[in-house]
């Protein structure tokens, strides 16, 4: 595959202007039952969600399973309808001036489960070209090999064969080669080598760089997987119960999270040096349920230095004063924000 | 428990409003004049619209389905047109004896189904499990209407053991409990048995081998249950889907009754159905097939019930 | 230059490239019974089709002092009916509109009862609530019931059997078709080409129908005896073949009047019914087997 055959569309914004910027999103699932079938409740699986994510660059999104990345990659791509926000894709909002095809041909998606999402029915070729074919892009099938082929599976070997009859690492590689025969140029990752063998998963990761440096991809990359997500991000966003808790680039975050919840899933991260073992309390009991999340913070449940602020007052997004790209929700540095230790942060 | 009730009962309104319907439209498709048999041949045009609109048709079809349904709740289903009586009383009398007929399948059916099929599912894949699979594959696949000649044949023409008219002596139809009557019932109620024995077999050799499969019954034999009560464990388990099984064989019995009363000729809502149908008697036919399909719904909803009351599991869905 | 060649090969699946249908064919000849089943309705399938070249009496004609001749009579192996008409030829003759009323309703079902099933289980919303409650009514019905109401209300005569036992084969298809696709429509496959921009009508084509017909298919074989059954029972009442067609359930019902007679020859066309049912039951599950769809 030459860089003359991968052909997405022209950038239009400049290199200043954000690919993608995402506003206030938002998706509540009804929850249906007594008598008549009403919805009864709703499970705020994303909840007022806002983002930015920059040409070329990678964005980690890391959190608890059930908080709600699946979701908000779904509804970066319109697999989903969201209730509520924007989606700004290189400077074009979705369902106003960027009909949801035209999405489409910008963003694509590769799954956690491989198996899951090739067709059973369909030989390899036939699903990387599937896309290729919809689009009505010249020659699909020959694209479809030359992509295969550069994501590593040998056109002739595999063409003709069937997902079941491949190893997992050769069924994800399938899949990142059908997102990229559509050329496009932001690639959101969901879990996508969370399945594979450690070894496999390196190669993945490695071919994802590549992939990205050669054609100029920007990626999102979900993952619950901390160092995985470190390896390959340039920035790190947290999630709790659908909604941004912490935003920053990797190295900040990795020196010090400013989160409490933040700081229970890096120290829950089991580390690599036996005499650097961590200090902090793991983080007790399941995360709350999302259909009646708790008030004010979502997180003051579980969280040590929780006051009474923070559970009638929900913080609001805020770099912090010694760095203002990293950002976090926490009432524990908004100096105005009325916790005692308001300002402070948490003690290192 | 009193939600999934009434949730049910009021899900149940407009199946039985399309039900009705599908009884009324019955009427519609049927080709030619509804009024023909009972309209005198020489009466004048004049006389054929007066008569239409006593009749009502010569209203639009809605209006037409609000009377008849308003009639309806007043347990008015018309007149026959053969025989000039009330529609109802002959369909109700006939249900009794269509339900005694289903019934005493049942009782026959669901013991030998249940008893074969916990047969099966218990010795799966050894000879035993076999033959009852070969017997409940022959069951599904015999048209029962036949196998009545062929007992017919065997019992009444050959032996002479069993009457094979009417359900009680010189073609009464007067239903008493008594051996001269029952005599009657017994060739109607196996031939009627067969169909059902196959598919109950076949529910509850699945479910047997199913559950006795699962970890839980690994782990009633491992805490040193003994097998027979292990044994009452999976009934109980199978108890919910078996039940809601032959709720339905009940229904479908007296649905399908009808060819079996042909041969027969017992005196139940098929062989109505069939006299219905030759003399064009159209409210006859309509009422009865409203009266058996309402029963059909009402049936499905008490198996609904009470699978719910044995496994709180349904409740949820 | 391709990563193929630079990176460590991951181990290679030893499994041959294979269509799904070959294996299927594989397995169902590989099993005796199924063949012996599929041989007997191909048989009765070819026997009614060639049945004029096959030299066989005059299935209408009959004779007033060759009635009711016993099995084995000279000139007539399965004797004759009761207006002296030869039995062999009518039980083959009578394959051809047993057979077609007992299995083109299904056929026509399976493709209506599937297209509106894969509608609703795909599009979902207030779709589905239409197709699904009025399936819903049309369950209400025992489908013996169903049958001889509709064929009662239209009258005796093939096209009105066809119909009836159409629609009354149509709601469990569609219930069938609409539970598949569902399940199908909420695998991460169809989301990954819906990601790609495709219409729902080329996503049905290309994703769905491919992984849905197989289930419909078998469970519509699974039909298929039932309805030879009913399609049988509506002519033995008298509503669907009218006389002097040659059709099974037709004959079993005239000849009612000879058990006293000759009992065993008016026993012979419920054995064709029979047989043929069986063997229709017994290719179904043999197919349900081989294509390892589960119950």
């Amino acid at each position: 595959m030459s860089a003359t055959d991968y052909a997405p569309k022209p950038d239009t914004g400049g290199p200043a202007q954000p690919l993608l910027i995402v506003k206030d999103l938002q998706k509540h699932f009804p929850v249906r039952g007594g008598l008549f079938g009403r919805t009864q409740a709703k499970v705020q699986a994303v909840d007022g969600v806002s983002f930015e994510v920059k040409k070329g660059e990678t964005l980690g999104i890391v959190g608890e399973s059930g908080c709600g990345k699946s979701t908000t990659a779904k509804l970066l791509i319109g697999l989903t309808e969201k209730d509520r926000g924007e989606i700004i894709f290189d400077g074009l909002s979705l369902g106003q001036r960027l009909p949801l095809k035209d999405l489409r041909k910008g963003v694509q998606m590769v799954f956690q489960d491989s198996y899951a999402t090739l067709n059973p029915r369909l030989t390899i070729l036939d699903s990387v070209a599937f896309g290729t074919k919809v689009q009505g892009l010249k020659d699909p099938n020959g694209l479809a090999r030359k992509m295969m082929d550069r994501v590593g599976l040998n056109p002739n070997r595999f063409a003709h064969r069937y997902p079941h009859e491949l190893s997992g690492g050769q069924r994800q590689r399938v899949n990142i080669a059908r997102a990229l025969a559509m050329s496009p140029r932001l690639v959101v990752l969901d879990e996508a080598v969370s399945a594979l063998d450690k070894s496999v998963e390196a190669q993945v990761l490695n071919l994802l760089n590549d992939l990205r440096a050669e054609f100029g991809l920007t990626y999102i990359f979900i993952s619950h997987d901390l160092n995985v997500v470190r390896y390959i991000s340039d920035r790190i966003l947290v999630m709790y119960l659908g909604e941004v808790v912490e935003v920053a680039p990797v190295d900040s975050i990795w020196k010090s999270q400013a989160h409490p919840y933040t700081r229970s899933l890096f120290s829950a991260m089991p580390s690599m040096d036996p005499d650097n073992r961590t200090q902090e309390p793991p983080l007790a009991g399941d995360p709350p349920n999302p259909i009646n999340p708790p008030s004010g913070c979502r997180f003051h449940t579980r969280c040590r230095f929780a006051s009474d602020v923070c559970k009638s007052d929900a913080p609001r997004l805020d770099g912090l004063a010694q760095n203002a790209a990293h950002m976090v929700v926490c009432h524990l540095y908004d100096a105005a924000s009325g916790h005692p230790r308001a300002g402070q942060g948490i003690p290192a | 428990m009193l939600t999934y009730l009434i949730r049910r009962l009021i899900l149940v309104l407009p199946v039985a409003f399309g039900v009705s319907v599908i009884c009324f439209l019955l009427v519609q498709i049927a080709p030619g004049d509804p009024l023909t048999a009972i309209m005198p041949v020489d009466a004048t045009a004049e006389e054929q619209d007066a008569m239409r609109a006593a009749y009502g048709l010569d209203k639009p079809l809605p209006v037409q389905y609000a009377f008849w349904i308003g009639n309806l709740v007043q347990g008015d289903m018309g007149k026959s047109i053969a025989t000039g009586r009330p529609v109802a009383g002959e369909v109700f009398g006939a249900v009794q004896n269509s339900l005694l007929l289903a019934l005493s399948a049942a009782v026959i059916a669901f013991p030998i189904g249940i008893f074969l099929g916990f047969l099966a599912g218990y010795f799966r894949d050894t000879w035993i499990d076999r033959v009852v699979t070969a017997v409940s594959i022959a069951g599904v696949s015999v048209p029962n209407y036949w196998l009545g000649i062929v007992l017919v044949i065997i019992f009444s023409v050959n032996l002479g053991w069993l009457p094979s008219m009417g359900a009680g002596p010189g073609g009464s139809s007067e239903w008493e409990w008594n051996w001269l009557h029952m005599r009657h019932l017994v060739l109607p109620a196996v031939t009627l048995a067969v169909v059902p024995i196959g598919i109950v077999a076949r529910t509850v050799r699945a479910l047997a081998g199913e559950i006795l499969t699962q970890d839980f019954v690994q782990a009633l034999y491992a805490k040193g249950m003994s097998r027979a009560d292990v044994l009452r464990h999976v009934a109980r388990n199978a108890a919910a889907t078996a039940l809601s099984v032959m709720g339905l064989q009940l229904g479908y019995l007296l649905g399908g009754s009808i060819l079996i009363e042909t041969v027969f000729n017992w005196p139940g809502s098929g062989f109505l159905l069939s006299n219905a149908i030759f003399q064009r008697d159209l409210p006859l036919l309509q009422g009865t097939i409203l009266v058996l399909a309402l029963f059909f719904v009402a049936m499905n909803l008490i198996v609904d019930v009470a699978q719910a009351a044995i496994d709180p599991r349904v409740q949820r869905t | 230059m391709a990563l193929s060649e630079t990176l460590p090969a991951e181990p290679e699946p030893i499994a041959i490239p294979q269509g799904y249908w070959s294996g299927v064919g594989a397995r169902l000849v590989r099993d005796p019974l199924t063949v012996i089943c599929a041989s007997v309705i191909l048989a009765l399938i070819l026997g009614a089709i060639f049945a004029p070249w096959l030299g066989l009496a005059d299935p209408y004609k009959g004779s007033m002092i060759a009635r009711l001749k016993p099995l084995g009579t000279e000139g007539h192996i399965l004797g004759t009916d009761e207006q002296g008409r030869d039995m062999l030829a009518r039980l083959i003759y009578g394959g051809r509109l047993t057979l077609f009323i007992g299995l083109m309703p299904v056929v026509l079902a399976f493709f209506i009862g599937s297209t509106l099933g894969i509608l609703a289980g795909y599009v979902g919303g207030i779709t589905n609530t239409i197709i699904m409650r009025t399936v819903d009514v049309f369950f209400a019905f025992p489908s013996v019931l169903l049958a001889i109401a509709i064929s009662g209300a239209l009258g005796a005569g093939i096209v009105n059997s066809l119909v009836s036992l159409t629609i009354v084969f149509i709601p469990p298809l569609t219930r069938v078709a609409e539970a598949v696709t569902s399940g199908v429509r909420s695998l991460d496959y169809i989301d990954a080409a819906r990601a790609t921009g495709a219409s729902a009508l080329t996503v049905i084509r290309v994703h769905v129908i491919g992984n849905v017909l197989s289930p419909i298919f078998v469970y519509a074989t699974s039909l298929t005896s039932v309805c030879m059954i009913l399609a049988a029972g509506l002519s033995f009442l008298g509503i669907g073949v009218r006389p002097p067609e040659p059709e099974w359930g037709l004959m079993l019902n005239t000849l009612r009047s000879a058990i006293y007679v000759n009992p065993w020859l008016s026993a012979l066309p419920g054995v064709m019914i029979f047989v043929t049912s069986l063997c229709l039951n017994l290719l179904s599950d043999g197919l349900r087997s081989a294509m390892n769809v589960r119950d």
